[in-house]
């Protein structure tokens, strides 16, 4: 893992100027299959600090960008990502080698452990090491969600409104457990609206874009 | 598994991989209701474990559909499980990223990466809330607290935290 120029910032603030990018397609089904290979319960955190603090091929404002397009969209989100930084750094075919890089071993792997588990789902150890990870894994989602939360410092809604909107969705989905698709529809729609208001208005105060 | 059941299959999952915002894991109820309830492919043990040991392992958690899919029908099961939930939204993912990018500068746009942003990692939080609040104890919820600290504020290997808290559960103290 090459270190970062010198004032780069050590915990991970890539500005857009000291970016790099994928060598290859290779590099991209490498970088996915060992970012997916350390990813124990979500690839999401792994993959955050992977793409935007080792390999530098993302801001973590990129970041942000990429993962509310493949949230709103169907499917598993880290693979919508992996799909969509693919493609942006080398088209359809690096799109391709992402998603393999993501996907391939795993599965395997998922499919060993099928027809191993059928053998030692008996033991309280193994359900014990289960249920351990699986609290890890749940606290690395919400660290990754803490890492970000200071990309909407620059967010054009002001970081009130952002906090009342992300409390919002965190009160409807965790606590009141409603169905993701209404609450994202709902609260998306108003959200993009107060956007495209501000927007419009910052527009209109200082033509420059 | 006939080639009749088969093809149903494939096109119940290729059905809901259009429906499933927000991962795969938001369709397994009516993956639980064709597989187990309707066909009787599965039982509710394996159906349960297909979802466990893909969280547990290494990898995108999509991958639970090829677990069920393998428990059902073998390889070809996990074949057409995992093709049918993936081709369709990926398809739909690498169209709209295209299409929103080519057109990034436009209000519309831009309006909605900004308005989306707090939601994405409001949704993060809730995620792992929701993960965590699944297994009860304070152990858990300690464990669940420190990890979300130790990413935050630390460059501390992911693996590890993994391995620890593996280690703590399997120990018991979990």
């Amino acid at each position: 893992m090459s270190e970062p120029a010198a004032g780069a910032g050590r915990v991970g603030a890539a500005n857009e100027s000291t970016l790099a990018v994928p060598a290859s397609n290779k590099d991209l089904f490498v970088t996915f299959t060992f970012l997916a290979l350390q990813g124990f319960g979500g690839v999401l955190a792994v993959a955050q600090r992977v793409l935007c603090e080792q390999k530098r091929w993302l801001s973590k404002e990129q970041f942000v960008d990429i993962l509310a397009l493949a949230q709103v969209l169907p499917g598993p989100n880290v693979c919508n990502v992996a799909l969509m930084i693919g493609d942006r750094f080398s088209g359809w075919r690096g799109a391709f080698s992402a998603l393999a890089g993501m996907m391939s071993v795993p599965l395997v792997v998922v499919l060993i452990l099928t027809v191993l588990y059928a053998q030692y789902s008996g033991f309280p150890m193994v359900a014990g090491a289960l249920k351990g990870m699986g609290a890890v894994s749940a606290g690395m989602i919400i660290g990754t969600a803490l890492k970000l939360a200071p990309t909407l410092k620059q967010n054009p809604l002001g970081v009130p409104a952002c906090a009342g909107i992300g409390g919002a969705m965190f009160v409807c989905v965790a606590l009141l457990r409603w169905p993701l698709v209404w609450v994202l529809l709902a609260l998306g729609v108003l959200a993009c609206a107060a956007a495209a208001r501000r927007l419009k208005q910052a527009h209109q105060v200082s033509p420059s874009p | 598994m006939t080639l009749e059941a088969w093809f149903a299959l494939f096109g119940h999952f290729l059905l809901l991989s259009l429906l499933s915002i927000g991962g795969a894991i938001t369709v397994a109820p009516d993956m639980h209701r064709v597989l187990v309830d309707q066909m009787g492919l599965l039982n509710d043990a394996q159906f349960n474990a297909s979802i466990a040991i893909a969280q547990a392992a290494p990898g995108p958690n999509v991958l639970f559909v090829a677990a069920m899919g393998y428990q059902a029908a073998g390889v070809l099961g996990a074949a057409s499980t995992l093709a049918g939930i993936m081709l369709p939204s990926t398809t739909l993912a690498f169209a709209a990223a295209r299409w929103g990018h080519a057109r990034r500068d436009r209000l519309g746009l831009r309006a909605f990466r900004a308005g989306m942003a707090p939601i994405v990692i409001a949704l993060l939080v809730a995620t792992g809330w929701i993960l965590s609040a699944q297994t009860p104890g304070w152990v858990h919820t300690l464990l669940t607290a420190a990890a979300a600290i130790l990413v935050w504020r630390t460059r501390v290997h992911l693996l590890i935290m993994v391995a620890l808290g593996g280690l703590a559960g399997a120990l018991g103290w979990v």
